[in-house]
């Protein structure tokens, strides 16, 4: 499996230390990772590591061995703003006793529901780049079912968007579990989209063509984007202060939101 | 000698000099066909049928494989074989499967010591690696066979043919009944051309409504209780896969057969019954539903996914050389445009236009791939026999794209080769191949190249495939075959276009 973590365009992957590993197996999956990122070279991807919470007895020995060049992003399950603080302060220690070239980034989990209330603050940390909302383990500390329409994330959702936004970070969706259901995943990751979300967590790699079809640029988005930058360029070069694209007035958060949307499909080849 | 791919072929053996080169010059041969003039043919036992006939030393019998690893009828011959003890027998199946392992005391024992077929895995296959038989092997293609046979250059001394409901005259079918397996298509030149032909079957009628086997060419009809296991009849993966690699692959297989301008009104395809070839023919399903495409045909071994399609309209024909599974047998039985089709007219290459050479695309495996783009879907990397071409070659040959789907990674090992253990399908029949890591386009097909140029999809030369392979799996140590000859693999027009050797002792 390791080897075909680089095949199926996604933005990023994630090698996962903790739930996914036994806690007999956690010293051999940190020796076996540390040794494939070793031995083989990603092109154009995220690479990000799940640690194990860093109250852990694992943590801090993961940490030393598995931070390095080779990865990109530290993922930091539970967090709050307190262990993502301390988080950021090792990697700086790391980073400079280890002489390396890369700042790592972290990706705090919001799963508590003490987290999701300090959201903002989380968002905040220096080397935080995406918030990503953890809906299993946030539903356990909830006391709440996870249903099919998320009704029970709602707030929390919107929160983590909010504060993702904020700080100009991604707003990661919690992922869709039941890995048949192609339809439900779709269904789910559009109203993630809808609400703000700019990405989603796969837990299994046959729903990453959805979630990249839904979170990309679509073709009817793209034209539309084209016709406000052309209409605002023609706007300018007439001198004209106000103009309409397809009979609505265009103002500026319209344009800059085409322009983002453009800069997007650019980078993921739409264009 | 060597033929035109540098492959050692032994004496007494026409090497292969190109797909084309000896097809051009050849004319079809056909021996008369044979007739029977018997009335009364339900004969009690096959016991009796071998002291009738009879079946003595050195005789060639041949079978069909539509039982497959349900077949019971191979193993009852061979019982009587072992138990007459008769010497120096050849057999012609046209596939060997695992159910058929009593052969591997026979061939010990040199009962038999010469075999021909299209495809064999198993413990028989296991054993003539490990350079049992006293002949070489002769592994044919799937049109190869039928032309062998009506030329006379396979004379088949009696034919059994397994058929799940005959009358009592011999016209029978494979749509009913316990042992239904729908077309029969790999026996038809038996039928036809065998010097005795003795229907096997499990279920005797007054009548049958539809016979693709003809009573003019049946000497005799021999009911026994089962003629195989119902279980082992129907193909083993008839479901699309939920491998992510593999359905990554068949997904940018159906993107390049539309980027290559093939998904349009009057599509002819082909593909296997392999998870990866059904996931295929998914993807292509839709692409066809989306752009309201009408196909002309597709053909080959029929699984429900192909009778689904032409049940929604998408291909207007199935033509059928054997049904997959129990979904298509009951879609040959009902649906008119649901067709039979003999191994000859869908591949021997001396035929006036076998279907093969009608198909636009097909989809096919492979069990290496070499930088020449040569195909081995006979042997594993290590030499073993573990398959064959069956209708590899002939489609390959035939259709205007073909494709080879696989992962480039499999078990630590590369599927892509500098050289393929064994030739089954010469790469000039190749065009493309698709592995989850990119996509490499034979550059003798400039013409394909050109269309894909400013495709998104990840298109590499097969050289820097195998590159990427290497990367991952390192460079194996090269394997050195014994020199003992242990079979040959005929291209479809009869010439050699690889041997196969015993597995020398540190391999085994």
């Amino acid at each position: 499996m390791l080897q075909n973590a680089d095949i199926f365009q996604s933005d990023g992957v994630i090698f996962d230390l903790e739930d996914a590993v036994m806690l007999s197996e956690k010293d051999a999956a940190v020796h076996l990772l540390d040794n494939f990122l070793k031995s083989y070279a990603f092109e154009n991807l995220e690479i990000v590591i799940r640690i194990n919470q860093l109250d852990s007895e694992f943590s801090r020995v993961e940490l030393e061995q598995i931070v390095s060049d080779k990865i990109d992003t530290l993922m930091l399950p539970k967090a709050t703003a307190k262990n993502t603080n301390a988080l950021s302060k090792m990697l700086d220690k790391l980073e400079k006793s280890k002489k390396m070239n890369k700042k790592i980034g972290i990706i705090p989990i919001i799963e508590l529901a003490s987290s999701v209330l300090e959201a903002k603050e989380i968002a905040s940390v220096n080397r935080v780049n995406g918030l990503l909302l953890g809906g299993e383990d946030l539903s356990t500390d909830l006391e709440v079912e996870r249903t099919e329409d998320g009704l029970e994330l709602l707030l929390a959702r919107g929160l983590v968007v909010l504060a993702a936004k904020a700080y100009k970070l991604d707003a990661i969706d919690t992922p869709y579990t039941k890995t048949n259901d192609e339809e439900g995943l779709n269904k789910d990751s559009s109203y993630a989209k809808k609400i703000g979300m700019n990405a989603k967590v796969c837990i299994h790699p046959n729903q990453i063509d959805t979630v990249n079809t839904v979170f990309s640029p679509s073709i009817q988005e793209i034209e539309y984007a084209r016709k406000v930058v052309k209409a605002e360029a023609d706007a300018l070069s007439t001198g004209k202060g106000a103009f309409t694209v397809d009979g609505k007035m265009i103002d500026k958060p319209i344009i800059d939101r085409a322009k983002k949307l453009l800069d997007k499909a650019q980078r993921w080849g739409l264009l | 000698m060597k033929n035109s791919l540098g492959r050692f072929v032994p004496e007494g053996f026409i090497p292969f000099k190109g797909a084309d080169t000896l097809i051009k010059n050849m004319k079809r041969v056909l021996v008369p066909e044979v007739t029977t003039r018997e009335t009364d043919k339900v004969i009690r036992t096959l016991s009796d049928l071998f002291d009738l006939i009879p079946i003595t030393d050195g005789m060639t019998l041949s079978f069909h494989h539509h039982l497959r690893n349900g077949d019971g009828v191979l193993n009852m011959v061979l019982s009587e074989i072992k138990k007459r003890k008769l010497k120096n027998m050849t057999l012609a199946p046209s596939a060997i499967f695992p159910i058929h392992g009593p052969l591997v005391e026979l061939i010990k024992n040199q009962n038999v010591t010469s075999i021909y077929t299209n495809y064999i895995n198993g413990p028989v296959a296991d054993c003539i690696t490990q350079g049992y038989l006293k002949y070489p092997l002769v592994m044919d293609t799937h049109g190869g066979r039928p032309r062998a046979i009506e030329s006379g250059e396979l004379k088949i001394d009696v034919a059994f043919i397994a058929v799940p409901t005959s009358d009592h005259l011999g016209n029978g079918n494979g749509i009913d009944e316990l042992s239904a397996c729908g077309a029969l298509g790999y026996a038809i030149s038996d039928l036809q051309y065998a010097k005795k032909k003795v229907v096997v079957t499990d279920h005797l009628v007054d009548h049958v409504s539809l016979a693709e086997i003809e009573e003019r060419y049946v000497d005799y009809i021999v009911k026994v209780n089962q003629i195989g296991d119902a279980k082992g009849i129907v193909s083993g993966t008839t479901k699309p896969t939920r491998d992510p690699v593999q359905l990554k692959i068949a997904k940018d297989t159906a993107q390049l057969i539309d980027e290559l301008g093939f998904i349009k009104d009057g599509l002819s395809f082909q593909t296997g019954a392999g998870g990866t070839s059904i996931a295929v023919a998914l993807e292509v399903q839709k692409r066809m539903t989306e752009k309201k495409i009408k196909g002309s045909f597709a053909s080959g071994g029929i699984t429900s996914f192909l009778v689904e399609m032409h049940e929604k309209g998408l291909f207007e024909k199935l033509y059928d050389v054997q049904c997959f599974d129990l979904d298509a047998v009951k879609s040959y039985k009902k649906n008119p445009k649901h067709l039979p089709m003999s191994a000859s007219e869908y591949g021997n290459p001396l035929e006036v236009n076998p279907i093969v050479n009608n198909l636009d695309v097909v989809i096919l495996g492979a069990t290496e791939i070499d930088t020449k783009f040569n195909v081995n879907v006979t042997t594993d990397s290590s030499g073993n026999l573990i398959g064959g071409s069956g209708g590899h070659s002939d489609t390959a040959y035939g259709a205007k794209l073909t494709i080879i789907t696989t992962n480039l990674v499999k078990s630590r090992t590369s599927m892509v080769k500098d050289s393929v253990t064994t030739i089954t399908t010469p790469g000039e029949s190749v065009d493309c191949l698709v592995t989850e890591r990119g996509i490499a386009i034979n550059p003798q097909r400039q013409d394909l190249l050109d269309r894909l140029k400013g495709s998104k999809l990840h298109l590499l030369t097969i050289e820097e495939l195998l590159a990427k392979a290497t990367e991952i799996t390192g460079v194996p140590t090269p394997l050195e075959p014994s020199n003992r000859v242990i079979g040959v693999v005929r291209y479809r027009d009869g010439s050699i276009i690889d041997t196969l050797y015993q597995k020398s002792e540190e391999q085994s």
